[in-house]
């Protein structure tokens, strides 16, 4: 393969990989505060929906980016009532998350513009143009959240204390620190995070919305932060090899290779989740979530 | 929490349930309004269409199947204290074991095909079901996680099958060639018709009578069995159930197994009783509706036949709906699932602490 080519499967890598790593970040601060967030998709869905939606209306792609993130922080919100304040279950809230958000999108998209779901396609100011090196500003603003992460997390007294809440969230409301306010802060941060994701998607990278436009990024985000070990630079590493497998897929696609023949897009795009499943099974290392991750705090036991 | 609730049980297994139902169709009302649409008039064309006529009240039936199976799925593993959300994977696995039985023992007479059909389609459910299982049970990897993944796995691995290896080579559809006539499930206006009754076609089909008696099954083992008592054990606290002797590993991939059986049920209905044939995306997420039926139903096999009634007419009516006010399309139902998840699942002690709260007050109003 030439140099131009390899330039080029990058480059798309690095395009598919930035709404994985917005939402994989999101999962990190939700997941290291202890609340399990499998709603990763359903929020960069509403988040690409209303992202689309507002800079059409409006015109901007800024407002478009508020508008996704609030709707994202909104629906993060929900997730954070169902569990922190309620105490339900957290994977049971993400479920619905995901639904609400796939049946929601598709209905409203539908009623207002009545194009199967679509929004009309974005043009000039609706969207992020090209800033540097042929990318938006928004790719630039999610790779700058993986050191602002790292830093926040590990540097810093809220970041312990954050941090600590994942763990053991006894010992931090025994120094008296709020539980239910980290948790808070960790599900709207995990919102924003979402929400620039899913504009991304929308706006950045696309011309508008599609319906179920997320088509599964949110889970492949998932599986990226196990792969990290809920951790921020290994996320970029994570993110970015899932955005170059998905880069290679889209490349190979009826090409026959030298010696191996025609390889099946689906054998690439398999590989992420497959090896999900092995690294969680501990054949080749061990991720370990957050110890409370999942678990409501009960203030009184 | 500071005091245990004190409900009595038909609160606790109708009400809350209920309550939540109810808020989750407010909601759900509130959205039609937002969207401009009259929600008395779409709750008319509802229930008109999914039971307003013979032919809908058919279509409700069948979509009633589906999701007894997933339903039971969930439950099933729910008892055991997992939470399989695997079911769409599994029960397009299932589709796949079903299309790999009979399109190669077309020879076979249809009483032998139908039985080993739907073995074909528990067995490949199971399999799909029992690798997560294992890997939770020994290796300590979070099911929801594994299943989540083997769910897009599956998809992954259908699409390969049925664009490379399975398609007719004449066809341009990603699907399967017709199963042998011989095993198709036979539908009810079909099997009322023999014996002389007229009844509106419909898919409906005599899966419906399984999916029934799985419910029963699912009934005798979950609470007349020991085998379901371990799995009540387990669910409920894996450490006593180490002290009476109970294997957890073991019960928690016998669970998976059945649950995956279970989901397979939902391809017997698809496949067999009304596609006859494998194509891609029969599933059509209702292996989620199943999360919100399992919850819906209290994981008890009377709530979740019940729930499931409730989802078929909403599907059905749903589809009747979107033909008569096409802004409201059948991402409704999807919303409305979303919602009662939320209602009955996560947020369900909102309504159980409110109702408890009311119980206790009546109390001390007695004394």
């Amino acid at each position: 393969m030439e140099l131009g080519n390899l330039v080029a499967i990058f480059d798309s890598a690095l395009r598919l990989s930035i709404p994985l790593l917005a939402a994989c970040l999101a999962g990190l601060w939700s997941e290291r505060s202890g609340v399990v967030d499998i709603g990763l998709e359903g929020k960069m869905l509403v988040a690409a929906f209303a992202a689309a939606a507002a800079a059409y209306a409006f015109g901007s792609a800024w407002i478009g980016l508020i508008a996704g993130i609030g709707a994202s922080v909104v629906f993060g919100l929900i997730h954070g009532f169902a569990s922190i304040s309620q105490r339900g279950n957290q994977i049971v809230s993400g479920v619905a998350i995901n639904m609400l958000a796939a049946g929601l999108t598709a209905i409203v998209g539908n009623a207002w513009y009545s194009q199967g779901g679509r929004t009309p396609p974005l043009e000039g100011a609706q969207r992020f143009g090209d800033v540097i090196f042929g990318h938006s500003a928004l790719v630039y603003v999610v790779l700058l959240a993986v050191p602002l992460t790292w830093f926040v997390l590990g540097r810093t007294r809220f970041g312990l204390r954050l941090r600590a809440v994942g763990e053991n969230p006894a010992a931090v409301d025994t120094a008296g620190i709020s539980v239910t306010g980290l948790r808070y802060t960790a599900v709207v941060i995990g919102g924003v995070l979402c929400g620039i994701g899913g504009t991304y998607l929308s706006v950045g990278q696309s011309a508008g919305f599609l319906n179920n436009m997320t088509a599964g990024k949110g889970f492949i985000a998932l599986a990226a932060l196990i792969f990290a070990k809920w951790r921020a630079w290994p996320a970029l590493g994570a993110c970015i090899l899932f955005g170059l497998l998905d880069a290679i897929a889209i490349r190979l696609q009826g090409i026959s290779l030298p010696g191996i023949g025609e390889v099946p897009v689906q054998a690439i795009q398999a590989l992420p989740y497959l090896m999900t499943v092995i690294l969680l099974a501990g054949v080749i290392g061990k991720a370990i979530p957050p110890r409370a991750a999942g678990v409501p705090y009960v203030k009184e036991r | 929490m500071s005091a245990p609730l004190d409900l009595p049980k038909w609160a606790d297994t109708v009400l809350v349930p209920a309550i939540s139902v109810v808020a989750a169709f407010l909601v759900a009302g509130l959205v039609v309004l937002g969207i401009g649409e009259n929600p008395l008039s779409a709750t008319r064309y509802l229930i008109q269409g999914s039971l307003g006529t013979g032919e809908g009240l058919g279509f409700t039936l069948f979509y009633m199947t589906d999701f007894i199976f997933v339903g039971l799925a969930v439950a099933v593993a729910y008892h055991a204290g997992l939470f399989n959300i695997g079911g769409e994977g599994q029960a397009t696995l299932a589709g796949l074991g079903i299309a790999l039985v009979l399109n190669n023992l077309t020879f076979l007479p249809g009483f032998l095909l139908i039985p080993l059909g739907i073995l074909g389609a528990a067995a490949f459910g199971a399999a799909w079901a029992a690798v997560p299982g294992y890997l939770q049970a020994k290796r300590g990897s979070h099911i929801v996680i594994t299943t989540i993944m083997f769910n897009w796995l599956a998809s992954v691995l259908i699409v390969y099958l049925l664009v490379n290896v399975l398609r007719e080579p004449q066809s341009m559809n990603p699907e399967t060639r017709a199963f042998p006539e011989a095993a198709n499930i036979p539908f009810m206006h079909d099997v009322f018709a023999a014996f002389g009754i007229e009844i509106p076609a419909s898919q409906l089909n005599l899966t419906l009578v399984l999916a029934l008696a799985a419910s029963y099954f699912v009934w005798l083992l979950i609470y007349r069995s020991r085998l379901g008592y371990a799995i009540r054990v387990v669910g409920s606290n894996p450490t006593a159930a180490v002290y009476a002797g109970i294997s957890p590993a073991r019960i928690i991939v016998i669970a998976m197994v059945i649950s995956g059986a279970l989901a397979g049920g939902l391809a017997v209905n698809e496949l067999m009783g009304y596609q006859h044939r494998l194509l891609l995306e029969f599933t059509s997420g209702y292996g989620f509706v199943g999360i919100a039926v399992a919850l819906m139903g209290r994981a008890h096999p009377v709530g979740i036949i019940l729930a499931s009634l409730l989802f078929g007419i909403l599907y059905q009516g749903g589809a009747e709906l979107a033909f008569e006010q096409p802004a409201i399309t059948r991402d409704m139902v999807v919303v409305i699932g979303g919602i009662i998840i939320l209602f009955a699942g996560a947020l369900d002690g909102l309504f159980r602490r409110a109702v408890a709260h009311l119980f206790t007050r009546q109390k001390l109003a007695r004394v």
